[in-house]
């Protein structure tokens, strides 16, 4: 992916995201709120789970292009997938983002953030949404 | 002015983040340096040349601190590590004990989280009411709604003396003559006013006092509470141990030292109070006057500059003081400072710690430039330039 198809997808995802307007508990979706300890980003993120399935994705709140298009990105790429397959998206998407070892064909779009790690202050940016569907992960575990 | 006394200048930054931190001139770095080379030694203890070289020094610095604030003596200053301490100190240590039930306590959504949020914990813990007087329409402070929303229950006005968002120089004076006669204790969070104005505990009937020295030139780690000499009696030290006590046995008596060495147990920092001291005494030789109008004039001008850029939204225009709260339109503020970065531009994005604020603002988060009297002309034509790009932004950025 060169660096301007990058940028295009990340403001595009940035300006018109995907899945934007929360549904709350009352529709049946899991909720976490995703306030970065380090920055000023603050989004909500809920998953709507059937039959060990995501069946459906939201979010909303105020942060920055790169958080707020990651999470665009990442929910789109949620839908549909189980649980496993999801946990698997997620440590897959961390491993990129903090330089570790990660299997380059599952990625799509979230190549986009692929050279974050330039930017140390951003990864925090880039790991709010997968952080966020970890935790509803874990919630669901004890559920 | 006096950019030559900076060693971080020589870095080509340009530094608009005042309200956070301060730099430091080199006199303030010296005279650290010079008491671990020379005389590194501790304090009221040892009965050596240096050590006595130390304790002096560092009661010397409680008389430069008094005279810095107008107080009437050196025993009601109080070291400690920054202003959160001495808020909590007093909040604690004070009114833990002093408020009762029901009583109120004034105070502004615009305060930062070292003030608001102890009396938060107050307010749980012995039920006294925190009473939020309203800002004006330019997010403010009046005389006069602190004046209309005193009840024959409050208690207190704790206040900060310039707003760290908003950066509004508060009426002291006048909301000080008004506590003085209704019998309210007046709290002042000089943490953004005592860097940038003069002050006069005594002429402002302010009542407690606190600031940090990092903020003022001075090193991180070193604040100071101000008391009345009358209050601080009736306040209880927090934390116990070496220095602070007269004796104790081991049948649980314990006699304490007397203001204000009561309040600074342990081991001071010996060298930050040194540090602090350097950096007063260049204050006043600069003279906060000066300081005072020639960060209003940089506001002036980044301000009236603005007003040609019609995709920057200044909250703040014509509020007199030094900040200028800023968004680029659609651009969200992290990203906004992140920009500006990459221009060597340090500024400030976020709810800057006033998070209650964010109920008056219309918005939630800001970049904030807050300037000191080494910033310059150039540094905010610097500052417009990179805005009058700001279209490239996410081609910078991203
Ligand atoms: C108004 C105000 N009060 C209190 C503080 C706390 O100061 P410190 O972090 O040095 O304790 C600050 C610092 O940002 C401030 O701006």
């Amino acid at each position: 992916m060169d660096q301007e198809f990058k940028r295009e997808l990340i403001l595009e995802n940035y300006q018109h995201p995907f899945h934007r307007g929360l549904k709350g508990e009352e529709d049946g979706y899991l909720v976490k709120n995703t306030n970065n300890e380090s920055c000023i980003d603050n989004l909500d993120i809920s998953l709507k789970i059937e039959k060990g399935r995501i069946i459906d994705a939201t979010f909303d709140g105020e942060a920055c292009a790169i958080s707020t298009s990651a999470t665009s990105i990442l929910l789109r790429k949620l839908v549909g997938l189980s649980i496993e397959e999801a946990k698997e998206l997620v440590e897959n998407y961390e491993k990129m983002i903090e330089e570790e070892d990660y299997d380059q064909e599952k990625m799509g779009e979230l190549l986009a953030y692929q050279d974050i790690y330039l930017q140390p202050n951003r990864k925090t940016c880039a790991l709010l949404p997968a952080n966020a569907v970890s935790e509803i992960m874990k919630q669901l575990k004890k559920q | 002015m006096h950019r030559e006394d900076f060693p971080f200048l020589k870095t080509g930054l340009i530094y608009f983040d005042n309200g956070a931190t301060s730099l430091k001139p080199k006199v303030v770095l010296d005279s650290m340096q010079e008491y671990y080379e020379k005389y590194c030694a501790n304090i009221h203890r040892g009965d050596y040349g240096i050590s006595y070289r130390a304790s002096e020094i560092y009661e010397e610095t409680r008389e430069v601190c008094k005279n810095f604030i107008g107080a009437s003596s050196k025993e009601e200053i109080i070291f400690t590590s920054g202003a959160t301490q001495s808020l909590n100190q007093i909040i604690f240590g004070f009114f833990k004990k002093y408020l009762k039930k029901g009583d109120e306590v004034l105070i502004t959504k615009a305060e930062h989280a070292s003030l608001l949020l102890p009396f938060l914990i107050l307010e749980k813990e012995i039920g006294i009411h925190l009473v939020y007087v309203p800002l004006s329409k330019d997010y403010t402070l009046h005389y006069e709604s602190v004046l209309q929303a005193v009840t024959a229950k409050t208690k207190v006005v704790a206040i900060s003396g310039i707003s760290n968002v908003v950066g509004d120089r508060r009426p002291l004076h006048e909301i000080g003559m008004l506590c003085k006669e209704k019998g309210l204790i007046f709290l002042v969070d000089g943490a953004q006013s005592v860097p940038h104005e003069k002050t006069n505990v005594v002429e402002d009937h302010i009542d407690f006092l606190a600031f940090s020295g990092h903020k003022m030139l001075g090193p991180t780690g070193i604040g100071v509470l101000y008391g009345r000499k009358e209050l601080l009696e009736k306040m209880e030290p927090l934390q116990y141990g070496g220095d602070m006590n007269q004796s104790f046995s081991s049948s649980g008596e314990v006699s304490i030292k007397s203001v204000p060495f009561r309040f600074e147990a342990g081991t001071p920092p010996i060298a930050e109070v040194i540090g602090l001291k350097s950096a007063i005494q260049y204050l006043m030789k600069i003279g906060m006057e000066n300081i005072q109008s020639h960060e209003a004039n940089l506001k002036k001008y980044l301000v009236e500059q603005l007003k040609k850029y019609p995709q920057i939204e200044v909250y703040n225009a014509n509020v007199n003081g030094g900040n200028v709260i800023f968004n680029i339109r659609d651009v969200f503020s992290q990203d906004a400072a992140i920009y500006l970065d990459h221009f060597g531009i340090c500024t400030r994005a976020g709810t800057h710690c006033a998070k209650a604020l964010k109920e008056e603002l219309p918005v939630q988060n800001t970049v904030r430039i807050s300037f000191y009297f080494y910033n310059t002309k150039e540094e905010v034509d610097k500052l417009l330039q990179a805005l009058s790009k700001s279209d490239t932004l996410y081609d910078v950025i991203l």
